[in-house]
């Protein structure tokens, strides 16, 4: 492009870095948005203590103890559970009427960090009367994300925010029902996740894997370049069944995707998505 | 390194933002040139309603920032609440929703940080009045990257700690009244 900046040393190291990551471990960021990316590692560089990007290399490829390390600066995201409270209240009123003319469903949460949005639709679901006849599938590809997840403990103090978020989704019972205070800490209920497979799946590398009916994936597709946000939506496109369901968050949109005919707006100002007839 | 033409500006405001900018904004004309970029901090339960403010005063479209968009000339960009705003290299907007920098999201720095990537020196990066020190490291950034950095007069800002800490952390940066601000920009749609 005309005017284009060259890239500097630390833009070729991060590069490199990237490639480097792949090559050795096949975690593949070198279509994530660059400049996010590169503002996380600056901040894994300063915190782990390399002097630069190359250094970081140096360990990453020669030592896999690094690999989780710097996996947690690039992957893991902060959340609340029932964020954005509109985009729940939405599912709840329009979408789950449509799903409860299935026998069984499936859920995906894809890109599920430390499952705050999981539990927020395990709870959603089993409100609604719809939790036994559900499986959900909860991926993502850090492993300590997972790990999270799949314990479903949150600090206490974010629990004023997670159930002022639950009530304006239209809650039909106290958060206060689902977990119980320990040291500071919220523990979830573990039948919440007694219908949930978390596994470790990629939208860069892995392929479809279920028929969903609902796939939410919220706030991960805006830190992918194009090209990668158009693979994903291919992925969530061959996922869903016919008339299927897909939620992103709320700066996203399928605007600027060439996949974007396969779907109709279903609640626009929530980013609610309806798989067109094949 | 000879000094290319500035292609872009950059803008980050706090307390006080809304009268500075309304000074500002609607004094660019229609059809100039550059895009204009802007941080404001703003509480995140809040639905923007700067975007809707300024369309109502500005000869030039304002926008809410989307992610993946393409820049476009002679347009203004706020970032939407809660998300910080990015530039990419290819000079297209991105968003992100990690976690807040300096207590703030959207941050200035970075926006700041980020354009100064994307622009190199073709950048105006300005930081106006503000209760807090963001943006001081994003002014030092356009300021290393050979851009022109502009702290609003603290003496003149509603609040100067923000202003003052830009001062301070950017060496090149010089101080500006909101006038000698417009007039700077307005030249910048002659050369």
């Amino acid at each position: 492009m005309q005017g284009q900046v060259q890239p500097g040393v630390e833009d070729i190291e991060i590069q490199l870095l990237l490639e480097a990551l792949y090559q050795r471990y096949h975690y593949d960021f070198r279509h994530y948005a660059r400049a996010s990316i590169k503002r996380r590692l600056v901040q894994a560089r300063g915190q782990l203590g390399f002097a630069s990007f190359s250094a970081m290399q140096d360990h990453l490829l020669h030592d896999p103890a690094t690999l989780p390390r710097l996996l947690n600066y690039l992957t893991v995201q902060v959340s609340e559970m029932f964020r954005d409270p509109g985009y729940f209240r939405a599912l709840r009123e329009k979408v789950i009427p449509h799903l409860r003319t299935y026998p069984s469903l499936k859920v995906w949460v894809a890109g599920c960090s430390n499952g705050e949005e999981l539990y927020s639709l395990s709870i959603l679901f089993r409100e609604e009367g719809l939790d036994q006849r559900t499986l959900f599938y909860a991926t993502d590809i850090n492993p300590n994300a997972l790990q999270a997840a799949e314990a479903g403990i949150y600090p206490l103090d974010q629990i004023r925010k997670f159930t002022q978020n639950h009530q304006q989704s239209g809650a039909r019972s106290s958060l206060s029902d689902y977990y119980t205070a320990d040291y500071g800490r919220a523990v979830f209920d573990k039948s919440l996740r007694s219908q949930v497979v978390f596994s470790d799946h990629s939208l860069v590398t892995d392929a479809v894997f279920a028929e969903m009916h609902l796939i939410s994936c919220r706030n991960v597709l805006i830190y992918f370049d194009r090209d990668l946000q158009d693979r994903a939506l291919g992925l969530f496109r061959d996922s869903l069944a016919r008339k299927g369901f897909l939620g992103l968050g709320s700066k996203e949109s399928l605007r600027f995707s060439c996949h974007a005919p396969s779907f109709a707006d279903f609640v626009r100002e929530e980013k609610i998505y309806q798989r067109r007839e094949p | 390194m000879t000094a290319q033409p500035i292609q872009a500006i950059a803008i980050g405001a706090s307390a006080g933002a809304v009268q500075a900018l309304l000074r500002i904004l609607p004094a660019l004309p229609v059809a100039y040139p550059l895009p204009v970029l802007i941080v404001v901090h703003v509480p995140p339960d809040r639905r923007n309603a700067l975007v809707a403010l300024f369309q109502s005063k500005c000869p030039l479209p304002v926008r809410e920032a989307e992610d993946k968009e393409p820049i476009a000339a002679g347009t203004i960009y706020f970032a939407p609440s809660d998300y910080h705003l990015l530039v990419e290299a290819d000079r297209s907007l991105a968003l992100s929703w990690d976690e807040p920098v300096n207590h703030s999201r959207p941050a200035i720095d970075v926006l700041l940080q980020s354009a100064a990537d994307a622009y190199g020196s073709a950048l105006a990066g300005i930081v106006l009045t503000g209760a807090n020190h963001d943006g001081a490291a994003g002014l030092a950034a356009v300021g290393e990257a050979g851009g022109i950095a502009i702290a609003q007069e603290p003496g003149e800002a509603q609040v100067a700690t923000m202003p003052a800490a830009a001062l301070a952390a950017c060496p090149s940066a010089r101080a500006m009244t909101l006038d000698d601000i417009i007039l700077y920009l307005l030249t910048l749609a002659t050369t």
